[in-house]
């Protein structure tokens, strides 16, 4: 019998077990990502282990050290959350742009990022801030990095037994700040086009000093351009520097042709973007050094 | 078959229970075991909104949502939103200024309007066409919703802020 | 009924905004839609769907879905009758509709129905789709309209020669048919014009996107009687139909409409009401059959892609004086796409003396297209409208100016045949120059353009029945769906008439067994043609009422006039009253009140084919921003100004201006159907079939004329079609304010807008 079973743990480590037990098992947060392809299968067993109440992994701990952000925190507290738009702008930007309010309020920075569509608006953000993924297993936690955790589309690192619980970002330097911005067709309610992220840290005299651009939507995973990041590095984000930047994204773009955008018009915006995420980036870094 | 779970929730205030396998959504549910047809289905994706409901205070996609989940909740749908005999505000606003030509995306708007205000009672007309940009309708072009909640919005006290 | 579209009249509550009387109903969720209605022991049925764009069925075989258990029913096209292939009525053929609900030999789309089941479950029905096994040999497949119409590619139905040729073929085509609208010699007049445009025009095709997907329950009893509960926008239809394709009597089928969640034309046919009577006879049980958004986008009609070329002549004193115009549309599987009613809406608005326009109608392996609001026009417009907006720039001639001084007015023979009685293009014109928005500032990458539209509107069928009540209120019965707010029109119409306060009517859409034949909601005719219908009843009505009245008074009945809704004695049956002290006034509840004494219940009824539907003209004006570096368009602001003829209940006839402007700037900037090379849709819901959300649009600014239709007694025009058809032309002109770009591609999305910027340089 093609039956759906349904388990709602309370810890991780209840987690963990249910999904050690053997036969087809999937973590379930938001489910918006999830129920919507389930659906388009024909029905088959299933068991869903809901993570939603595990109130460590429904979390979000913003200090001095940095940030860990539990994976199941929806979007819509993320961008609510105050010191978090105010610390990482980008990283809420990302996570407010997924969807209606409707999915907002189910859909989770987690989620988002282990569905591991090319096109997810929070993994080219999470790389911008240099964010790592805690994984607990039946073996304990492990950490690896965002680029890292994602290996191809919808693929992630995690094993069957395995759970995404956490993301740590580090402390945004003095100076820095990151913004993320995403092409689409409509106003609201698209899957990404192109998605860029970026983050850049200034010296007092503008002059850039560190800096991390990452793109979605063009390759089989979101990804960082090293490149880009050094087209500007050591310049004063004048123009030239920020077209060499956009070249460098233009470059290091693998898209596809699909329903979404073609290669060529998804590598033009590819540039577009990058030129104007740094931008941004830029300006929230200087007001915040003033 | 598969066992049915048993969940109780609080809907639209009152105590209710039911039986659900785990593999239906909550629109599902309401619709087809409570009949309570208000919450439509347009899509089953979370791409029209038509499903909205609030859960737990927040406006989700009845389609997106397992009713299995739903277990120690609380529920508002489109038949809670009238007090009695009263109408809610949104719902006369939507009246009166013909916010509606098919209706068969206005209790998914209604419902979504109401979160609007209850988080920001006085909203920019942007504020209102973001928020409300989960939700489809093809008959209207929206002018006329639009409207309403923001009239809807005056008359509920946002313009006294 | 008059003539005298009521110019003179004083109204009470025609030009008023009442609630409708629906609306506490869809506020809160009350009302019935298709899906929202149960019968004990109903079992679900689901729809198997061709794989293949184009394919022979060789056998299918249902065994093992039959074995699974709860599933109680697999019906092929075995179970419906096979009609012979020139069964029609009309347009309408009904071997093509037969073979479009369940393939017969053949599948011709990619989700073309095969086979549907019924069970205890939808989750067990759609177990049951993947148990039924279906033999296909694959046939090429052909997804467009050049390939489709070249020489050696793959037929779809052997049998079909093009119809409308001067020699008929006999080698099998994939072009239906081709029509033909001529005047004067257009060759001469083009050799002789100052100058002559040549353009070609692509558009894709688009869905009509109602949100509510199709959805019916069926019940047969043990006598063969069987009730369909259905939303649509004809419950007549879904019984004619039903009854000739299943071939039973009429009268065996009863249809219950349920409120409809949008139609915009697509939902003027069936798909599902005969397999789910089928099925319902075949179990004995009650079928619902409702369509996932998928099928809706798979499976529906959808409005055609077309090929459009415009060739005008124009001399420098701002006058056109030929044009040529070739369209192609497809019709998907099955003939009949709308490329006859775009021939006749494309130089509509234009006052010629010489003119070709040809037509063809090509098959092709998508589903079958069904109407879309002003089926045909809109590719039509966009193609006429931008090429008038380059002769304007040209001749440095103002778009309106040159417009109006080749519009067609009162007494100009249409392009497509008649004379025009009163038509309000000219005043549409004038009042768009007026409108603050043509002078307003524009900003940095904006661009202003606007556009005409015309749609004939339609007359036909509608009957009504005007019931009094016992103490003078009135119960209004017609059978039309209510899709936008017609019932509250409808009430006001009859409130007028009857003088009584508009919500003591109460108006109902009835079933096909309680009220006369109603054609469907659709064609802009509710308004005008029910609105008859009920005006010649309340008429009828309040005609019995002076009868009665000049009965108890005892005066000729000529003497007695209506008046706010009182009978009032005049002359010699007035003196007589004053003679006898009497009051001359007799108010209609006093009447009703009376009636059972006076001769019996008091019920006006009337049945019309409604001839002289007003046409309609609209013009648009819009301004986009460009980014100029991605190709995002926003619409910045938008008017809409249309000839209404006489605006019933204002509120809905701008509702209808509204929607229909948003459907066209979805159409303009965003909506296709991407298909892959197999013929199979890659964009089947509404996450990438891009409708506009309400953040895409700005609030649309209504300005609603008045040139009454002198042949409706209020002067109603039909107003729900045309306001689809000037917003392409509209952007497509306004962008190229904006970027000196012409758009001759849709939809205008970034990817397209950015490579033709690049293209000419201006990105």
């Amino acid at each position: 019998m093609r039956e759906i079973e349904y388990a709602a743990p309370t810890t991780v480590d209840e987690a963990v077990s249910a999904l050690a037990t053997g036969g087809p098992c999937q973590p379930f947060a938001g489910g918006t990502d999830l129920l919507v392809q389930m659906r388009s299968r024909p029905p088959s067993e299933q068991k869903l282990v809901d993570i939603k109440r595990i109130p460590e992994m429904a979390s979000i701990a913003l200090d001095a050290s940095g940030l860990r952000l539990g994976a199941a925190t929806s979007c819509w507290d993320v961008s609510q959350h105050k010191g978090l738009r105010e610390t990482y702008p980008g990283l809420v930007e990302a996570a407010e742009l997924i969807g209606s309010i409707q999915i907002q309020n189910r859909a989770t920075v987690g989620g988002n990022l282990c569905n591991a569509s090319p096109a997810a608006d929070t993994v080219p953000a999470l790389i911008a801030v240099g964010a790592e993924c805690v994984i607990a297993g039946p073996g304990g936690r492990r950490t690896v990095s965002v680029e890292d955790f994602v290996t191809g589309p919808g693929t992630t690192q995690l094993r069957e037994d395995e759970l995404l619980v956490e993301l740590v970002i580090p402390p945004i330097p003095a100076r820095s700040a990151d913004a993320y911005l995403r092409f689409i067709p409509r106003g609201e309610m698209d899957i990404a086009v192109v998605g860029a992220g970026a983050s850049v840290t200034l010296a007092p005299d503008g002059t850039c000093t560190a800096a991390r651009i990452a793109l979605g939507a063009v390759g089989p995973t979101a990804f960082a351009v090293p490149a880009a990041a050094d087209a500007i590095i050591g310049s004063s984000l004048d123009e030239a520097a920020l077209e060499r930047a956009a070249a460098a994204s233009r470059e290091a773009a693998n898209p596809i042709d699909d329903k979404r955008g073609t290669i060529s018009y998804r590598r033009t915006v590819a540039g577009v973007l990058t030129r104007r995420a740094i931008r941004i980036a830029a300006t929230r870094a200087t007001e915040r050094s003033s | 078959m598969a066992r049915k779970t048993h969940v109780q929730a609080t809907i639209n205030g009152e105590q209710t229970e039911f039986l659900c396998q785990p593999h239906e959504s909550l629109s599902e549910v309401l619709r087809n075991e409570l009949d309570m047809t208000g919450t439509k289905e347009g899509c089953t994706t979370g791409d029209c909104g038509a499903c909205s409901v609030l859960l737990d205070g927040r406006l989700v996609c009845g389609c997106l949502v397992l009713a299995v989940e739903a277990d120690g909740s609380e529920i508002t749908t489109i038949e809670g939103m009238a007090t009695g005999q009263q109408l809610h505000p949104l719902q006369q606003k939507f009246l009166e200024h013909a916010a509606l030509q098919c209706g068969i995306c206005t209790p998914g708007f209604l419902v979504a309007a109401k979160a609007l205000l209850e988080h920001n009672p006085d909203p920019s007309e942007h504020e209102v066409r973001y928020w409300l940009s989960g939700n489809l309708c093809r008959c209207t072009g929206y002018d006329k919703i639009i409207a309403a909640v923001l009239d809807a919005a005056q008359t509920m006290g946002g313009d006294a802020r | 009924m008059t003539d005298s579209n009521g110019s003179d009249r004083k109204f009470k509550w025609v030009g008023t905004r009442p609630i409708r009387h629906d609306g506490v109903d869809k506020v809160t969720g009350r009302a019935h839609y298709g899906a929202d209605f149960d019968l004990p022991g109903m079992l679900h049925a689901h729809v198997l769907r061709s794989p293949h764009a184009h394919a022979r069925i060789r056998r299918i075989d249902a065994s093992k879905a039959l074995a699974l258990e709860g599933v109680k029913a697999v019906i092929t096209s075995d179970d419906i009758p096979e009609l012979p292939l020139d069964e029609a009525s009309g347009p309408t053929n009904f071997s093509d509709l037969s073979r479009n609900v369940l393939a017969r030999d053949k599948v011709l789309y990619h989700g073309h129905a095969v086979a549907a089941v019924a069970a205890t479950s939808t989750r067990i029905a759609q177990e049951a789709l993947s148990l039924i096994e279906v033999d296909y040999e694959p046939l090429p497949h052909v997804l467009d309209i050049r390939a489709a119409m070249a020489p050696g590619a793959p037929i779809l139905h052997d049998h079909m020669r093009t119809k409308g040729l001067k020699e008929a073929p006999d080698e099998p085509s994939n072009i239906a048919s081709k029509m033909e609208l001529t005047r004067g010699d257009v060759d001469q007049a083009l050799a002789e014009a100052d100058f002559v445009i040549e353009r070609e025009f692509e558009t894709a095709t688009v869905h009509q996107g109602y949100i509510e997907p199709h959805a019916c329950v069926a019940q047969t009893n043990e006598d063969g009687q069987t009730t369909v509960w259905a939303s649509s926008q004809g419950h007549f239809m879904i019984r004619a139909y039903s009854a000739r394709l299943l071939r039973l009597d009429i009268s065996q089928i009863k249809v219950i409409p349920m409120e409809i969640g949008g139609g915009f034309g697509g939902k003027t046919t069936v798909y599902l009401e005969p397999l789910a009577i089928v099925l319902s006879r075949k179990t004995g049980r009650p079928v619902k059959a409702v369509m996932t958004r998928e099928e809706v986008f798979r499976a529906t009609g959808p409005a055609p892609a077309t090929l459009i070329n415009v060739k005008f002549g124009a001399n420098r004193d701002g006058k056109i004086v030929a044009a040529k115009c070739e369209l192609f549309y497809e019709a998907g599987a099955f003939p009949g796409s709308p490329v006859a009613a775009g021939a006749m809406c494309i130089l509509a608005p234009f006052d010629l003396d010489h003119f070709t326009i040809e037509g063809y109608d090509v098959v092709l392996n998508k589903p079958k297209t069904a109407a879309y609001r002003a089926p045909g026009a809109p590719p039509a417009a966009f193609a006429a409208e931008t090429v008038i907006d380059e002769i304007a720039r040209e001749l440095e001639i103002d778009p309106l100016d040159l417009r109006r001084n080749n519009a067609v007015s009162k007494g100009s023979q249409a392009a497509y045949g008649p004379k025009f009685s009163d038509i309000g293009l000219i005043e549409t014109l004038d009042a768009l120059r007026k409108h603050p928005h043509y002078e307003a500032p524009l900003g940095e990458n904006q661009g202003r353009g606007c556009a005409v539209g015309f749609w004939f509107n339609a007359g036909m069928q509608s009957s009504a029945e005007v019931k009094l009540n016992e103490d003078g209120t009135a119960v209004v019965v017609e059978g039309c769906p209510d899709i936008g707010g017609s019932r509250a029109s409808l009430a006001i119409m009859a409130a007028e008439e009857l003088g009584i306060d508009v919500y003591k009517v109460r108006p109902v859409v009835a079933d096909t067994e309680a009220v006369g034949i109603n054609d469907n909601t659709g064609g802009s005719r509710v308004t005008f043609a029910t609105g008859m219908a009920v005006i010649e009843a309340s008429q009828d009505v309040v005609r019995q009422c002076c009868e009665r009245a000049a009965n108890i008074w005892d005066i000729d009945a000529k003497d007695v006039i209506w008046q706010d809704g009182c009978a009032v004695a005049t002359g010699d049956g007035a003196k007589k009253l004053d003679e006898e002290g009497k009051l001359p006034s007799m108010p209609i509840a006093e009447i009703a009140a009376g009636a059972a004494r006076t001769g019996g219940p008091i019920t006006g009824k009337a049945s019309l084919n409604a001839r002289g539907a007003g046409p309609a003209f609209a013009v648009h004006l819009v301004d986009v921003e460009v980014d100029r570096e991605t190709g995002k368009v926003d619409i910045v602001r938008y008017t809409t100004v249309q000839d209404a003829g006489r605006a019933i209940h204002p509120s809905y006839v701008e509702g209808q201006m509204q929607g229909g402007a948003a459907q066209g700037i979805g159409w303009a900037l965003n909506e296709e159907y991407v298909y892959d090379a197999d013929g199979v849709l890659a964009n089947p819901g509404f996450l990438d079939y891009r409708m506009p959300v309400a953040l895409d649009l700005p609030m649309i600014d209504t300005v609603v004329v008045e040139v009454p239709n002198p042949r409706h007694p209020y002067g109603v025009r039909g107003v729900g079609e045309v306001p689809i058809v000037p917003p392409i032309p509209a952007i497509a002109n306004a962008i190229h304010d904006a970027t000196g770009v012409r758009m001759r591609k849709l939809p205008m999305s970034p990817p397209n807008l950015l490579a033709e910027l690049t293209r000419a340089g201006r990105a």
